[in-house]
């Protein structure tokens, strides 16, 4: 049984920094798209081209991680998920692939109505992936994933508790964006960026709260088995998400963005933590539990190990290098190459 | 799943080979105290940066598409053969982080210490692509699971996921896809600079620009032809009707001719110049083998011969093209001491960048059509894996549409990085900068 529960807990990390790390990412786009007309959003958009640049198309390893963790672990479960909600993912990852290319490609070209076709390409197609990935977790959370795989291609993932779960994800996305951005632009000293991405991490911050608030109804009516445990359970964890998330919004208010970030992240986490309880001992809702949707135990011992000693490999220099940027940043005033640039604003959050 | 797999094979041989084009040039830097070949390692790193974010893109949507696609090959086989992929990413994670300390260590990290950073990238890099080709090695030699209980009762039972890591065809399928990695970016890489020369830039940056990942390409490349033997005769043994289709033999018999060249018609070659008993020989080392053909087996159950035997052919003719560029420059290196500078040489040097993407593709499509009908050999048939989900055509075709917009941004980004570089050499970019090293991006 532990084995099982390692494997989870694992993918659950990935899909925690995934949130974390590609959410920001995919918030830089909502945020691209409501930063105004060309002129007066020149420079909103160059500070979010800025923090997020194309090197952040890395963080999708988090998801290329979960997604292998997931059928190595529990090939029962990640059969079905991928037959019956192949209209999510497969939107979601055409939106990957057009969010990478229009986003570089925006930077490449010259010219006011290529750069503004490319923008809009990019910052839709950041709304469509968070989106539809979100639907998929609806999707699973309400049990409309059949352990046969033979789930409705359309209902699964168009219904109350996916929509809800889509729209949530696509606005925690864009808060953790702005607040991020916030203590960037403050580095730079970039008074009036600073204001404006405060005001939309507040915005976000209260459209959040709203969704949070109509969703809970919309959860309880239409996935009750995981709606009883998220206040039953996953009470301790939910409640540590909504003292984190109004932790957030205060510390925006005051402008103490680095404070701020890490409650965001915190209460970004526990909503997927206490997601994660609430569904617990099943990985498809009402359908299989992760005892019954585990592979083999060689093979998760195995993955397990084989983890384990990789992260013993990657800590040492990913630590290095987030130290080496964040001193680098406070020494440096030198011209640093673009890239080495955005590599920076990748590696400090 | 083809178009992303013959996609991200191109962007993933391009970070697994190109790291060490750009340390050899560092490392020269470092000790002739070259400038230039130092500034060619940093010119490369950026490069190599937008490759490397586009090989990320490209292997996110592989992951999806194994589960969207195949529901059949996941399910079933998902633990048995997922470990590599687990470890992959973590060699893939390695890669991103040594790769972050390199292009962030320029300025800021002694020269020495800087080289030492940027070991570790190909070394992850040659090790990710270990760790995913034996997961393909497995489609071929399936191992670790009883497969007699699977076919019997369709149960997978005795999983042991490292007996499936290495199967048989590992070594030679490993091997010959690392080696062919190296081949693709040095050969990719030198061409743009032959480009570059046949434009009338021979100066100093630009014979460096091709020497380096030529050179290395060139050592490679008779290694691989070695390789490719051992990889065709473990399949003679192995997987002979892969073997037979390669060559469309149909008959099973002793003294099998090698055909060179001419097309197939109906399962039989026509208009090629055949060698009598060198594929005998080429299976067994012996010219009166017996090498088995198609009608080993009912026709259900063989490839398409047409299609795996003229990307093989391909295959070897490029291969072949390259090993003669090769030992072109190794003579011109005996016997003068320097590289090849002939207008001829450089218009050879340019034309092998495209063709070792071509020998690499063709590769590619010999071994998986090569394994038709079977997507696990002689386990599972593609037609059982593949999902009955109604409309996914059309997210192929979104896919289509949106593969090509991420080429084209590809090739964009890494002409306009070489547009500063350009205004270094020349005081102000002149109209018609950059042109020089626009192939790089195009990947066949």
């Amino acid at each position: 049984m532990s084995l099982e529960l390692a494997a989870i807990g694992l993918m659950w990390v990935g899909l925690t920094l995934y949130a974390l790390f590609a959410g920001a990412d995919f918030g830089g786009g909502l945020l691209d798209l409501v930063a105004g007309d060309a002129r007066r959003g020149a420079p909103r958009r160059a500070r979010l081209e800025h923090s997020v640049g194309p090197i952040w198309e890395a963080n999708h390893v988090w998801l290329i991680f979960v997604l292998v963790v997931f059928w190595t672990g529990f090939p029962a479960a990640f059969a079905p998920t991928m037959a019956t909600l192949y209209v999510p993912l497969t939107a979601a990852a055409v939106g990957i692939i057009l969010r990478g290319s229009a986003f570089a490609m925006r930077k490449s070209t010259e010219g006011l109505t290529l750069s503004r076709l490319f923008g809009a390409l990019f910052a839709l197609s950041s709304v469509i992936t968070p989106f539809f990935l979100g639907t998929v977790a609806g999707a699973v959370a309400s049990g409309r994933v059949p352990a046969d795989g033979r789930g409705d291609h359309v209902g699964s993932w168009w219904n109350p508790t996916s929509v809800f779960t889509g729209v949530l994800a696509v606005l925690v996305c864009g808060f953790l964006a702005a607040v991020y951005v916030c203590r960037d632009a403050e580095r730079e000293g970039e008074g009036d960026l600073v204001a404006w991405f405060r005001a939309r991490a507040l915005v976000l911050a209260a459209l959040v709260g709203v969704v949070v608030v109509s969703g809970i109804a919309v959860v309880a009516a239409d996935a009750p088995a995981v709606a009883a445990e998220l206040t039953g359970r996953g009470l301790p964890v939910v409640a540590l998400a909504v003292v984190a998330g109004c932790a957030a919004l205060v510390l925006v208010w005051q402008g103490r963005f680095v404070a701020a970030r890490l409650a965001a992240g915190a209460a970004v986490a526990s909503v997927l933590w206490a997601w994660g309880l609430a569904q617990y001992p099943y990985l498809l809702v009402d359908q299989l539990t992760i005892e019954q949707a585990a592979g083999s135990e060689a093979t998760l011992r195995a993955m397990v190990w084989s983890l384990g000693v990789g992260t013993v490999l990657f800590v040492p220099p990913l630590v290095w290098l987030l130290r080496a940027t964040q001193q680098g940043q406070l020494a440096s005033s030198e011209g640093m190459e673009t890239l080495a640039e955005q590599l920076e604003g990748d590696e400090d959050r | 799943m083809a178009l992303s797999l013959g996609w991200h094979i191109v962007v993933a041989s391009l970070g697994v080979g190109f790291p060490l084009v750009i340390l050899i040039a560092e490392a020269i830097g470092l000790r002739r105290h070259d400038p230039v070949a130092t500034e060619l390692a940093r010119r490369w790193s950026k490069a190599l940066t937008v490759l490397f974010a586009v090989g990320a893109v490209s292997g996110t949507i592989l992951s999806f598409e194994l589960g969207i696609l195949w529901p059949g090959l996941m399910g079933t086989f998902g633990d048995v053969w997922g470990l590599p992929f687990a470890i992959e990413g973590i060699a893939f994670f390695v890669e991103a982080i040594f790769l972050g300390i390199y292009l962030y260590g320029w300025d800021r990290l002694s020269p020495r210490a800087h080289l030492l950073a940027g070991i570790p990238i190909p070394i992850a890099g040659i090790a990710s692509a270990w760790f995913v080709v034996t997961a393909n090695a497995w489609m071929n030699q399936p191992r670790g699971f009883d497969v007699a209980r699977y076919l019997a009762t369709g149960e997978v039972v005795d999983v042991d996921p490292w007996a499936a890591m290495f199967n048989p065809a590992t070594p030679p399928q490993t091997t010959h896809m690392i080696l062919a990695a190296l081949m693709v970016s040095g050969f990719t890489v030198a061409a743009v600079y032959a480009y570059g020369m046949l434009r009338g830039r021979a100066d100093r940056y630009h014979r460096l620009g091709f020497a380096i990942p030529f050179a290395l390409a060139a050592v490679v490349t008779p290694v691989q032809i070695g390789v490719g033997d051992w990889a065709a005769r473990f399949l003679a043994e192995n997987q002979p009707v892969k073997f037979a289709a390669l060559e469309a033999v149909q008959e099973t018999g002793p003294d099998v001719p090698l055909t060179v060249g001419g097309i197939v018609i109906d399962g039989e070659v026509r208009y090629g110049i055949e060698i009598p008993g060198a594929l005998s020989w080429l299976a067994e080392r012996d010219t009166g083998a017996v090498v088995a053909g198609l009608e080993e087996v009912p026709p259900e159950d063989r490839p398409p011969v047409a299609v795996v035997r003229t990307a093989f052919q391909l295959m070897v003719a490029s291969g072949f093209f390259l090993l003669g560029v090769a030992v072109w420059s190794a003579v011109v290196w005996v016997r003068r001491r320097r590289a090849p500078r002939s207008r001829w040489f450089l218009r050879a040097g340019l034309v092998a960048g495209p063709l070792a993407v071509v020998a690499l593709e063709a590769g590619w499509v010999a071994t998986e059509v090569g394994r038709q009908p079977w997507i696990v050999y002689e386990v599972m048939r593609v037609s059982e894996a593949v999902t009955t989900a109604p409309g996914i055509r059309y997210g192929y075709y979104a896919l289509v549409v949106v593969y090509a917009a991420l080429t084209v941004t590809t090739v964009a980004v890494l002409r306009r990085q070489s547009r500063p570089v350009r205004a270094r050499y020349v005081p102000g970019p002149g109209p018609g900068d950059g042109a020089g090293t626009a192939p790089r991006g195009a990947p066949g």
